[in-house]
């Protein structure tokens, strides 16, 4: 399979993906699905922006990312799909994306989230995605960098994770 | 704050602050005035953006510095410029570059693009490596 990290990171591409991830993993596309950024160019521009040359990053909505996937994960390169919320990686896994692993790598503090990891907050409704993502026999771990610790969702729900 | 152009810097960690001070120590602390640390920790980009926003316009600042070209800090910083007539990003920023501009009595585009010029002209390979060897 050719994408080997799915993550869920609501800084979408950022240092820890392009850097952290990409380099390491020798990683040579990446895949944002977002209806938002899907459907403007703007968008694409800004994240595209920083990106090496040599990195292809191919825009997609859910609809269109459950069509391409398999293209996707018939390509020789190593590659990362990314989600800026929970929401997008359930709609893909319910609705049929091949999807082994799910990495949770970076959902923020925002009001009504509770801190989970250092790197993780979230709403009730969060995480009953990642549960039902869970449910459907997906691994669900966080990891915000290769070489950190990998958290079991178990671990990372019960705020024991660190 | 003293007189003079202002601007955020934006970085990952403790980096922005660091910076800040170090422009303080070699400056003074009007010079540092000028420049106003973000850190991006524990913030989405959503988040991100909006604290960034606030910052310049509670600061009135014409300009964000930032650190890594495809960081969270620089993308938000664009995400303010399209809503911030004059806002001008600059990243990869380094302590040349913001000693340069802290110590300014004004600055023009112009005179910025000098300072990213000469911050670029202040990074050097010194020793064996110079040689590529």
């Amino acid at each position: 399979m050719a994408i080997e990290v799915f993550r869920i990171d609501d800084r979408l591409i950022h240092g820890q993906v392009v850097v952290g991830w990409a380099q390491p993993m020798e990683l040579e596309f990446i895949v944002l699905v977002d209806d938002e950024v899907a459907a403007s160019a703007w968008e694409q521009d800004l994240y595209r922006m920083g990106v090496p040359c040599e990195m292809r990053v191919f825009f997609e909505s859910v609809e269109s990312a459950l069509t391409r996937l398999p293209e996707y994960q018939q390509m020789t390169q190593p590659g990362l799909l990314l989600t800026g919320d929970t929401v997008t990686m359930r709609q893909l896994v319910e609705r049929g994306a091949e999807i082994p692993r799910v990495n949770i790598g970076g959902v923020h503090h925002r009001a009504e989230r509770v801190p989970r990891l250092r790197y993780v907050f979230l709403t009730p409704e969060e995480e009953a995605d990642l549960l039902a993502i869970s449910a459907r026999g997906v691994e669900v771990t966080a990891q915000d960098l290769p070489a950190a610790t990998l958290v079991p969702l178990a671990d990372v729900l019960s705020g024991h994770g660190e | 704050m003293s007189d003079g152009p202002r601007a955020i810097v934006a970085a990952h960690g403790n980096l922005a602050a660091g910076l800040v001070s170090a422009v303080a120590c070699i400056a003074g602390d009007a010079a540092a005035a000028r420049l106003l640390p973000l850190s991006n920790a524990t913030l989405g980009g959503a988040e991100l953006a909006e604290a960034l926003r606030q910052a310049v316009l509670s600061a009135g600042a014409q300009v964000v510095f930032t650190d890594l070209p495809a960081g969270s800090c620089t993308i938000a910083a664009r995400r303010v410029a399209r809503d911030v007539p004059g806002l001008a990003v600059v990243c990869g920023a380094n302590l040349p570059l913001l000693l340069s501009f802290a110590v300014a009595s004004h600055k023009s585009a112009a005179t910025l693009s000098e300072a990213v010029d000469k911050a670029r002209a202040a990074m050097l390979v010194a020793g064996e490596a110079a040689n590529g060897d």
